[in-house]
């Protein structure tokens, strides 16, 4: 089983996550900037992670065999704060990196009127740098939030399937089904969603336009998440082929709309058929 | 311990004008987001004099930027760009333009944890301006992180008594913990 996770927050995550994702077929992996539970007041606290989402997190990545691109946004959360928004004007510089494959994770959190302001501002971004949107759903009030999202969405003009609209639940991937925007499913102990939620919602929706990620940070999460997936999805009667659509063709295509995808080096690269998407074939 | 020219060091180029790289593709826009995407539209391939088709389109760009732009390249640099900025710092004319503040970057590249930008940092221009105390510490953490020292320009040239002793301190610690002493070490270690 070879394991792309699409959302995964290694800067919180030990060396050993790393060697036990890799044992268990994680080859490939793209990180979201977003908060880091601690609150940062000032621009150059956000520099430095980007910095190392671009810099340090794919070294230590690479020593594991496993392929590190990001995605890079000012997160709805810390939006918020006046401090925090002179980030808007460092994003050019970053969204021009060969390693990020996205913009994200923007959206909302608590749908204030700032937050509405940065995440119109950032999807204008991502259609001046052609690159895909990764969206975040809040988790108070998710429905409307998810409902807002698309809407904000669609008024942008940004293809549908430039988008996916993460964190998604029984409750809210229809509509997102029905938008023509990629599906997002985080599979967390307790929360969110888990494995065998997950596979009675992939035999309603089917396989394509899902990407199942771990969203693994520094709460109370799992980076195999994905892999249990995997292996409820066979154990439900689901093919190899199906799981590996959904744990590794899908993110593939996705972030390969990016043109920046580059997976020389993971295990996988000489069994991905459809190689045109993969870095430079764009251009 | 000698050390002949390199081969193909003759041809080596000493300036970006030598590296023939074409950079008209990229007039008329922000340099802080035309540096960075470089390889997408150069590639990576090996131009057969040293350096790859990004690093030499990178040099001929910084050749047309002033000293605090380069310095704000490499501030916002992925790896990739910095690896191609700290290698241009070898060229005459991107010298002249940093002068002395090149020492900031290579002393930025060696306070890292990567191998790649370590051994990056102490080419030529590291060699003429580095002061002796931190070309010495970088050295040695060569040694630590597993650079090979061959890929220290100043080196042996620069190998001086201090350098040679920390280097036997550090050979003797080795064999204390019953732990092998790195092979390229040896010529360091004869007195
Ligand atoms: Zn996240």
């Amino acid at each position: 089983m070879r394991i792309f996770d699409p959302h995964i927050h290694m800067t919180s995550r030990t060396t050993d996550d790393y060697a036990a994702m890799a044992a268990h077929g994680v080859q490939a992996l793209v990180e979201p900037a977003f908060w880091l539970g601690q609150p940062r007041t000032s621009v150059g606290s956000f520099v430095d992670y980007f910095d190392a989402l671009i810099g340090w997190e794919p070294f230590r990545a690479s020593q594991f065999g496993i392929r590190h691109h990001c995605t890079i946004a000012l997160n709805p959360k810390e939006a918020n704060d006046p401090r925090c928004r002179e980030v808007l004007d460092v994003l050019p510089r970053y969204l021009a990196k060969d390693g990020v494959v996205a913009v994200g994770e923007v959206g909302y959190d608590s749908m204030t009127a700032e937050e509405d302001e940065v995440f119109a501002a950032q999807l204008e971004l991502a259609k001046r740098f052609e690159l895909p949107v990764l969206v975040h759903t809040p988790h108070r009030d998710k429905a409307a939030g998810t409902t807002r999202t698309l809407d904000v969405v669609r008024e942008s003009g940004l293809p549908a399937g430039r988008v996916v609209v993460d964190h998604l639940n029984e409750v809210t991937v229809k509509e997102v089904a029905d938008s023509g925007c990629w599906m997002g499913f985080s599979i967390y102990p307790d929360t969110k969603m888990d494995p065998d939620r997950m596979v009675v919602i992939l035999r309603q929706f089917g396989t394509e336009r899902i990407l199942v990620n771990s969203a693994a940070d520094w709460g109370k999460s799992d980076p195999l998440r994905t892999h249990a997936t995997g292996q409820a999805m066979l154990a439900a009667g689901f093919t190899e082929d199906d799981v590996d659509q959904v744990l590794w063709r899908n993110p593939v295509e996705f972030y390969g709309q990016s043109g920046r995808l580059d997976l020389t080096g993971s295990a996988a690269e000489d069994t991905f058929a459809g190689n045109s998407i993969l870095r430079g074939a764009r251009s | 311990m000698t050390r002949g020219p390199q081969p193909g060091a003759a041809r080596r180029p000493a300036t970006t004008a030598a590296l023939g790289a074409d950079v008209s593709a990229f007039a008329g826009r922000p340099l802080a987001e035309v540096f960075p995407a470089v390889t997408r539209t150069v590639g990576k391939g090996a131009l057969g004099n040293g350096w790859t088709a990004d690093e030499a389109a990178r040099a001929t760009l910084l050749s047309g930027a002033g000293r605090a732009e380069i310095a704000e390249l490499y501030r916002f640099g992925d790896t990739a760009e910095k690896l191609a900025i700290l290698k241009a710092l070898q060229l005459e004319d991107i010298e002249q333009i940093v002068g002395e503040d090149g020492l900031a970057l290579v002393e930025d590249a060696i306070r890292t944890n990567d191998q790649r930008l370590l051994a990056a940092a102490l080419g030529p221009y590291a060699t003429r301006h580095l002061p002796a105390a931190t070309f010495r510490q970088a050295v040695l953490k060569c040694v630590f992180a597993g650079v090979p020292l061959a890929a220290v320009d100043g080196l042996p040239a620069r190998a001086d008594d201090e350098l040679k002793r920390m280097m036997a301190d550090f050979a003797a610690e080795r064999r204390a913990a019953g732990r092998s002493v790195p092979e390229d070490l040896q010529p360091y270690l004869e007195r």
